[in-house]
């Protein structure tokens, strides 16, 4: 089972179908799927699901950036998590990490600095953000575009984000992060 | 959250302004008038169509013509949106962008110049699952331009039925066709939909076609009670 938190300023927003459904429809191909917003996410839901994924939301959006406090369970959870843009936004609040604004909108060149399960290479997707975290000590950056970094990955947990938006270009890293489950966590 | 659709008078705007209804509150639409046939951002044909769906829908429209030369359109179009901002007071955007990484990265391009939201409530769906919630919606939609092979005039004027929906999935197995013509290979027109106060009745209209390129031009149409 994937917990997909709908990340979205509130429940049933109109942002669910841009943010949301997509991701949903690429997690369903893999497995079962629940959809829980932000503010309702429960420690049951959590014990049911194998893995978490995060969704991003709109660009003016900014409603999890103010609200860390929403999130204990971030630090608590054993559950591999994969944050998406505001996903992995949230996630660096959670853990400390710095926001600063950075602004992409569209198809951008993702480059590779560190070997990795998930990915290799360069490869474009498309970006929708207006800020970006700084790097941290306990947190690998995995990619990097020319701006900003892209993706990066706790250092001891499962706990992953990627800042542009996968599920637009790149599906194939959601199912990735689906299949990384069953393996070891690197 | 008062909002403006970008509103061709096409399948894929009038179901997202649907959509967003359900959740904010439509307020105006803002349509493109395109001179370029080819226009890589604005759909074309019957677009004068959308005065009498706007009155169908009973809301305000704002309209603004342009060369559609591929960069000008693009400030054109946030002439439009930045209007409709001051005379609607909206806070944001809503579009039918499916699939097409380039329109939507323009529009939210300009919706964040503008500081307005932006929403794309079809971005990523199912093609098939979009035609078929029309059915479902029982939005009337006629096919108003073909414009790849194998399609042909046969098509115009045809409506969105479950028979034509099984065709077009057929044409995407054996020719790699977009289902809802994302790739630019169909156009549609909304003659009604849910939110249509009056629907439209084409009086009067003429078939343009060569080859596999055509178009299904409304020259009169009319309001008529649902």
């Amino acid at each position: 089972m994937i917990l997909i938190v709908d990340m979205n300023w509130k429940r049933d927003s109109l942002g669910f179908y841009e943010f949301v459904l997509p991701i949903v429809t690429i997690a369903e191909t893999l497995d079962n799927c629940m959809v829980k917003h932000y503010l309702e996410v429960t420690n049951e839901d959590l014990s049911r699901c194998d893995r978490v994924i995060l969704s991003g939301t709109a660009l003016k959006d900014t409603a999890t950036l103010s609200q860390p406090q929403k999130f204990p369970w971030l630090k608590e959870t054993e559950k591999p998590v994969l944050g998406i843009c505001a996903g992995m936004e949230t996630i660096g609040m959670v853990f400390g990490m710095r926001l600063i604004k950075c602004l992409e909108i569209g198809m951008t060149q993702i480059n590779t600095l560190k070997k990795n399960p998930l990915f290799s290479g360069e490869f474009k997707a498309y970006s929708l953000h207006s800020y970006c975290v700084e790097s941290s000590a306990d947190f690998e950056v995995w990619a990097k575009s020319a701006k900003c970094i892209q993706i990066i990955k706790h250092k001891i947990k499962p706990i992953y984000g990627m800042l542009f938006h996968p599920e637009v270009r790149n599906p194939e890293l959601i199912k990735c992060f689906i299949q990384l489950n069953n393996k070891a966590s690197p | 959250m008062q909002l403006g659709v970008l509103f061709s008078g096409g399948k894929d705007s009038t179901l997202a302004l649907h959509l967003a209804a359900e959740k904010e509150e439509v307020v105006c639409l803002i349509t493109i008038l395109s001179k370029n046939k080819e226009s890589y951002m604005f759909h074309t044909p019957n677009i004068d169509i959308t005065a009498l769906q706007a009155e169908a829908l009973g809301l305000p429209q704002i309209t603004k013509t342009t060369k559609g030369e591929k960069e000008k359109e693009l400030s054109d179009l946030e002439d439009a949106i930045a209007e409709a901002a001051r005379k609607f007071q909206i806070e944001g955007i809503v579009t039918g962008a499916v699939e097409s990484a380039y329109q939507a990265e323009r529009v939210q391009r300009i919706c964040n110049r503008l500081g307005l939201w932006c929403f794309n409530p079809l971005w990523k769906h199912d093609q098939k699952a979009l035609l078929e919630e029309l059915l479902r919606k029982q939005f009337k939609v006629i096919i108003s331009g073909v414009f790849a092979y194998p399609l042909d005039e046969k098509w115009l004027g045809k409506q969105i039925d479950t028979q034509l929906i099984d065709r077009l999935v057929d044409l995407q197995q054996k020719y790699g066709l977009s289902p809802s013509g994302e790739g630019g290979e169909i156009e549609t027109t909304v003659l009604d939909a849910p939110l249509f106060k009056k629907k439209i009745d084409v009086l009067d209209y003429s078939i343009e076609a060569k080859g596999n390129s055509g178009v299904f031009r409304i020259k009169q149409a009319r309001l008529v009670s649902k």
